[in-house]
C-alpha cells in the first residue's frame, strides 16, 4: 500500500514541473507526524495522554465548580466600586469605543480598495468569517462575561456596542478619501468624547477599579507617555552630548529598575516632590509613576525605528535643502513611527500585562478584585482562587493574544524588516 | 594657501551659527532640567523637614520591625540586616530559577520547531498561554491554588523519610557536614582545576590525532574518582541530613518556604516561556543551508542540532535571554504578593513601620540597579566577544 498519491499521466502540475502537493491519509499522517521513530511514539503517547487528563480536569473544572463567586462580583471585577447609578457611563464608553474601531476598519479597508485600484493589484475585502477567525477569543470573552451577568442590561450594551461597531463600519468606507486624510481628527475627537463621558459629572477616576482600571492605566499610561518617550528617545540620537547624557541616563535608570519600585515611588514619594497641600488622589499618583516608567521603554521602542531609517533618507532631505527639524518632521520621523507601530503594540500588552501590580499600593484593579471576593464573608477560605483567578487571566490572555497577533499582521503587512 | 584666495568668510549672525546654537541648546536644556530638579529637591526638603522625617541615612541601623521567617531577622534587628537578608533571599529565586528556565526555555523552543506534531502543538499552547497572561497572576495561582491546598503543618504530608510537604515549607533531605567538609571542600576545588586540564588535554589529544576526544566522560570521571577516593580516606567528610518536624519547628535537611516555591514555579515558568519564543526564533534565523547540509553530511537530529545550529542560534539568542534573566530578577519584586521576603518586600514592610519612604526607594532602586547596570555590562562584552569578524 503507497502512501503517496499517484501522479496521473498528464498532470498538469507534475508537467509544468511544480511542486506537487502530496496529500496523506489520516494514517499516514499520523504515522509521519506522531510515530516516525520509537522515541516519536513515546513522546506522542506521554503527551497523548497528558492531553486527555488535562482536557479532562479542565471539563470538570468547568462543569462541576460553582461560579457563584463570579455571579456575584461580576461588576466589581468589570467596573470596581464605580457609582452603581452612573453605569450608563461605561457603557456609552464602550459603544463610542465601538463606532470607533468600526470606523477605522473601514477607512482602513476604503484605502486599500483606493490603492489597489490605482496600482491595478488585486484587492480582497476581507469576509466576515476571516473577522471572526482573528478575535474569536474576544468573543469568548464577551459571551463568558454575559453567561455570567443576572440582568439584561449587559445583553442590551453588547447588542448597542456590536450594532454599533458594525453600522460604523460602511460609514468609515464611504467616507469621501479628503476627509479620511484628516481621519486623525475623527480619532482624537471621539476619543475626547470617550474621557468626557467617563470623567465628566464629577466622577473622577480616584475610583476607578476592575478591569475598567487596568484598561485606563494602560491606555492613559501609554498615551501621556509617548511625547516624553518621543523627547527621549530624540535626545538619545541626538549630537550633543548633554542632551544624550541626560536621555541615556533616565532610560537606562528606569529599565534597570522593577516598576514596583517606582509604584512604591508613586505611592509613598510623589507626595514629598509636590508643593505642600498639593496632594493627587491615589490613580493620578500611580499614573504618573506608569508614565515616568513607560516612557522610558517607548523611548527605546521609538529609537529602535529611528534607527530603521536608512541614513539616505537624512542625507537626500538635508540635499533638499530641508531645515534640520524639517528633515526629522517631514522625513525621519514619518517613516519611523510607522515601523514602530508592531513594537509598540507589544509595549501595549506588556504595560497592560504590568497594571496588575497596583494591587500592590492597595488598588482594585481586576486581579485586586478576585483577590477582594475571596475575602469575603460568603467566600472566604474556600479555595476560590482556583474559579476567580483563570477568569481573570482570560480577560488578559484575550487582550494580549489578539493584539499580539494583530501586531504580527501589521508587521507582515508594513514589511517592517523586509524593506 | 595663498592669502589672495582666501576670502574672508562671513559668518552668519550668532542665532543662526551652528556652533553657536548647539553650545546654547545644551545649556538651555541643562539649565531647564537643573531647575526642575532642584524644585522636586526643595520640595522633597522641605515637606519632610515639615513633617519631621530625617534626610539622612541613619535609620538604617534603627529596628526594621518585622520578623523574618526562615532567618534570624526579628523585629528588633537593624534596618540594613534585613535589606541584606532579603538581597540573599532575591538572589536565592535567582540562582536557582534562571538555570531551570534556561533549561525549559530551550526544550521548549526546540518543541516548537519539532516534526511530531503533537509535540509543537503543545509547545505552542504552553508558550501562548503563558506568555499572555499578566506574571503576577501566575504567582498568585501558583501560591493559591498549588501551595496554599498543600497539607497543613500540623498535619504534614511525609514521603517516607525524604521529603516532609506543608503549605508552610517543603523540606527534603539534605547534606550535613561532618568532621574533615573543609578539607574535603578544598580538595574538590583542586580536583575541579585539575579536571578542567584533563578536558584540555583530551582535546589537544582530538585535535592532534583526531581519535575522539569523550572530554565530558573522561573529566566527569576524573572529578568522580577524587571525590570517591577523597571521601573514604576522610572516613565520610558529609552524612545525609533527614529533616524532621517537631511541632512547627523544622530542622535538618533543605528547604524552602512555600511562597518561595510559588515564586520559583511562577516565574519559571512565565520566563521560560519567553525564553522558548527567543530560542525558536534564532533557530529559524540559522539559514536553512546549514541544517541541509548537516543533514547531507549524515549527522543524526541531535548532532544536527547540538553542532550545526544551536551554536549558530545562540549568538543570536544570548543577549535578549540575558535580557529576559533580567527581567527575571526585576519580577523576583513580586514576591510581596506572596509574603516571600524578598527586598523589596522588606523594603515595604520597613516603610510601613514608619521608615523614611524617600531613602528606601532610593536604596531599593539603587540595589536593582547595581545589579541590572552589572548585567548589561557583561552582555555587552559578551555581544563583542561573539559578534561575527565580518568578511572584508
Amino acid at each position: 500500500m503507497s502512501d503517496r498519491k499517484v501522479i496521473e499521466v498528464g498532470d498538469d502540475s507534475a508537467a509544468a514541473g511544480r511542486p506537487v502537493e502530496v496529500r496523506l491519509g489520516a494514517w499516514a499522517w499520523a504515522k509521519k507526524n506522531l510515530f516516525s521513530t520509537w522515541y516519536d511514539a513515546l513522546l506522542t503517547l506521554t503527551l497523548g495522554s497528558l492531553f486527555v487528563a488535562f482536557g479532562w480536569t479542565l471539563i470538570r473544572f468547568l462543569f462541576t465548580s460553582d461560579f457563584e463567586i463570579l455571579r456575584v462580583n461580576l461588576a466589581l471585577l468589570m467596573l470596581g466600586e464605580f457609582p452603581r447609578d452612573q453605569l450608563w457611563r461605561p457603557a456609552v464608553a464602550l459603544i463610542l469605543i465601538a463606532v470607533l474601531l468600526g470606523l477605522m476598519a473601514g477607512m482602513g479597508s476604503a484605502s486599500a480598495r483606493d490603492t489597489a485600484e490605482q496600482t491595478g493589484l488585486p484587492y480582497q475585502r476581507s469576509r466576515p468569517l476571516a473577522v471572526l477567525r482573528r478575535f474569536w477569543p474576544v468573543l469568548v470573552f464577551v459571551l463568558v462575561v454575559l453567561i455570567l451577568t443576572e440582568t439584561v442590561a449587559p445583553w442590551l450594551v453588547a447588542v448597542s456596542v456590536f450594532v454599533a461597531g458594525v453600522g460604523s463600519f460602511p460609514l468609515g468606507r464611504a467616507l469621501p478619501g479628503g476627509v479620511r486624510k484628516r481621519g486623525w481628527l475623527i480619532l482624537i475627537v471621539i476619543i475626547a468624547a470617550i474621557f468626557l463621558v467617563l470623567v465628566g459629572g464629577g466622577v473622577g477616576w480616584d475610583g476607578w477599579g476592575g478591569l475598567h482600571l487596568n484598561l485606563f492605566l494602560t491606555v492613559a499610561g501609554l498615551l501621556l507617555a509617548f511625547p516624553l518617550g518621543l523627547m527621549l528617545a530624540l535626545g538619545r540620537r541626538s549630537t550633543l552630548p548633554a542632551l544624550r547624557a541626560m536621555s541615556v541616563t533616565y532610560i537606562e535608570f528606569i529599565r534597570g529598575v522593577p516598576l514596583i519600585t517606582l509604584l512604591l515611588l508613586g505611592q509613598f514619594v510623589i507626595g514629598f516632590f509636590l508643593p505642600a497641600g498639593f496632594r493627587p488622589g491615589n490613580v493620578t499618583r500611580i499614573l504618573i509613576a506608569i508614565t515616568l516608567f513607560e516612557a522610558a521603554y517607548i523611548a527605546e521602542v521609538v529609537r529602535g525605528g529611528l534607527q530603521s531609517v536608512p541614513s539616505g533618507q537624512v542625507e537626500a532631505s538635508q540635499a533638499l535643502g530641508l531645515a534640520p527639524w524639517k528633515t526629522m518632521r517631514r522625513i525621519v520621523l514619518p517613516q519611523a513611527l510607522r515601523n514602530t507601530i508592531p513594537a509598540m503594540v507589544g509595549q501595549f500588552i506588556s504595560l497592560f500585562k504590568d497594571t496588575t501590580l497596583v494591587i500592590v499600593v492597595n488598588m482594585i484593579d481586576i486581579l485586586g478584585a478576585s483577590q477582594a471576593a475571596n475575602a469575603q464573608g460568603s467566600f472566604l477560605a474556600q479555595g476560590l482562587h482556583r474559579v476567580t483567578l483563570p477568569f481573570v487571566a482570560l480577560a488578559f490572555w484575550v487582550g494580549s493574544y489578539v493584539m499580539s497577533r494583530e501586531a504580527r499582521r501589521l508587521e507582515h503587512k508594513l514589511g517592517v524588516g523586509v524593506r | 594657501m595663498s592669502t589672495a584666495t582666501t576670502k574672508k568668510v562671513e559668518r552668519p549672525p550668532f542665532w543662526r551659527d551652528l556652533r553657536v546654537l548647539r553650545v546654547l541648546i545644551q545649556v538651555f536644556s541643562v539649565a531647564v532640567i537643573g531647575v526642575i530638579l532642584y524644585v522636586l529637591w526643595f520640595n522633597l526638603t522641605t515637606n519632610m523637614r515639615a513633617l519631621g522625617i530625617n534626610t539622612n541615612f541613619d535609620f538604617l541601623t534603627q529596628p526594621v520591625g518585622v520578623s523574618v521567617t526562615g532567618s534570624d531577622i526579628s523585629a528588633g534587628s537593624a534596618v540594613w540586616r534585613a535589606l541584606i537578608v532579603g538581597v540573599k533571599n532575591t538572589f536565592a529565586l535567582a540562582v536557582v530559577g534562571i538555570p531551570l528556565l534556561t533549561i525549559i526555555g530551550v526544550l521548549v523552543g526546540v518543541a516548537r520547531l519539532s516534526s511530531n506534531w503533537l509535540v509543537s502543538k503543545a509547545a505552542t499552547i504552553y508558550v501562548e498561554t503563558l506568555r499572555n497572561i499578566p506574571p503576577l497572576l501566575v504567582i498568585l495561582f501558583a501560591f493559591f491554588v498549588g501551595v496554599l491546598p498543600l497539607p497543613d503543618i500540623l498535619e504534614p504530608a511525609q514521603i517516607f523519610d525524604f521529603a516532609i510537604i506543608t503549605n508552610r515549607f517543603i523540606a527534603v533531605t539534605g547534606f550535613s557536614a561532618a568532621e574533615g567538609f573543609g578539607t574535603f571542600g578544598w580538595i574538590m576545588l583542586v580536583a575541579l582545576v585539575a579536571a578542567i586540564f584533563v578536558w584540555r588535554w583530551r582535546t589537544r589529544v582530538f585535535v592532534q590525532t583526531g581519535e575522539p576526544h569523550h572530554r565530558v566522560l573522561w573529566s566527569t570521571g576524573f572529578l568522580l574518582l577524587v571525590a570517591v577516593i577523597a571521601y573514604i580516606t576522610l572516613q565520610g567528610p558529609f552524612g545525609l541530613s533527614k529533616p524532621v518536624l517537631e511541632g512547627r519547628a523544622l530542622s535538618g535537611g533543605f528547604s524552602g518556604l512555600g511562597g518561595y516555591f510559588a515564586m520559583l514555579i511562577a516565574l519559571v515558568l512565565y520566563t521560560a516561556s519567553h525564553v522558548a519564543e527567543i530560542v525558536r526564533g534564532s533557530i529559524l534565523a540559522v539559514p536553512r543551508g546549514q541544517s541541509e547540509a548537516a543533514n547531507a553530511l549524515a549527522l543524526s537530529g541531535f548532532q544536527r542540532l547540538r553542532f550545526v545550529v544551536l551554536p549558530q542560534s545562540m549568538r543570536i539568542a544570548i543577549p535578549p535571554t540575558i535580557n529576559q534573566y533580567l527581567n527575571f530578577v526585576k519580577n523576583t519584586s513580586l514576591g510581596i504578593a506572596v509574603g516571600y521576603s524578598e527586598v523589596t518586600l522588606i523594603a515595604f514592610q520597613a516603610v510601613g513601620n514608619g521608615r523614611p519612604a524617600p531613602q528606601m526607594v532610593l536604596l531599593l532602586m539603587a540595589a536593582y540597579l547595581l545589579f541590572s547596570l552589572t548585567i548589561s555590562f557583561v552582555v555587552n562584552v559578551l555581544n563583542r566577544r561573539l559578534q561575527l569578524v565580518g568578511r572584508t
